[in-house]
């Protein structure tokens, strides 16, 4: 399919508006980024910008997974101000596989089992105070988890 | 109707924490049928929602990539042993499931 060039532009102010409204709209699911192929797409679709790495942000997930239907994630972070806490699969079909949207009273540390296709960088992105924070993992999955 | 959560919901000092395992299928969308060659479709959880006196304390939005038969834990402040905890999901499909925990 041919994109012409008044629609691209259309699409690019659209989502520049998007992500210039308040958090406050966050509250719904952000299905766009969601449906990215490409994971650098879901992470300018759902962040804006990229995430700086940082060690603040603590990804818990194993070197070797086995099994890549079953790979167990844990994100915590000593940040302050946590808005949200989202994991991506590099090379999964849909990388985005979880975000989580947190409050002023959650602690941020959320644990989840997410699949994996095949061997992967595996990366964590922490919202807090407006920006973006990331730390990423390799993972090596020995039988992929997406089925096929 | 969506199969029934299973909750635990206890407290850690100031801590409540709350682990759930909701049993869902979690299909992807890629897989084929062995005796059809048919795509199954996807039919996976995109919400989960928890309340705690009124508040959400915590949401999950999931993509097909969550694992078959989610299981999910998080912490937030501000609750007592005794409170209750409601948990919801629903699915692409428009299934959904509710449960409630008090804390320990």
């Amino acid at each position: 399919m041919k994109i012409d060039r008044r629609f691209f532009i259309r699409k690019v102010l659209a989502v520049g508006v998007l992500l210039a409204l308040p958090r406050i709209l966050f509250a719904a699911r952000p299905d766009k980024a969601f449906a990215a192929t490409d994971g650098d797409e879901a992470m300018a679709t759902l962040f804006g910008e990229t995430p700086v790495a940082s060690d603040r942000v603590v990804l818990k997930i194993p070197e070797i997974a086995e099994n890549g239907a079953v790979v167990p994630v844990t994100i915590s972070t000593d940040l302050e101000n946590v808005e949200s806490i989202s994991v991506v699969v590099a090379k999964n079909p849909t990388p985005l596989a979880a975000s989580f949207a947190l409050g002023p009273r959650s602690v941020a540390n959320v644990s989840v089992r997410i699949k994996m296709g095949e061997s992967s960088q595996v990366l964590a992105v922490v919202k807090a105070g407006g920006k973006h924070y990331s730390t990423s993992k390799d993972v090596k999955v020995t039988i992929g988890g997406c089925g096929g | 109707m969506g199969k029934p959560i299973k909750i635990r919901a206890k407290m850690k000092g100031d801590i409540a924490e709350v682990k759930a395992l909701m049993p869902h299928e979690m299909e992807a969308g890629f897989r084929r049928d062995p005796a059809t060659n048919e795509r199954v479709p996807a039919h996976y959880i995109t919400d989960v929602v928890a309340e705690h006196n009124g508040d959400v304390v915590f949401t999950a939005y999931w993509g097909p990539a969550v694992s078959k038969n989610p299981f999910v834990s998080f912490s937030f402040l501000g609750a007592a042993v005794g409170d209750t905890i409601n948990l919801h999901w629903k699915d692409n499909k428009g299934d959904s499931s509710a449960t409630e925990a008090v804390f320990k």
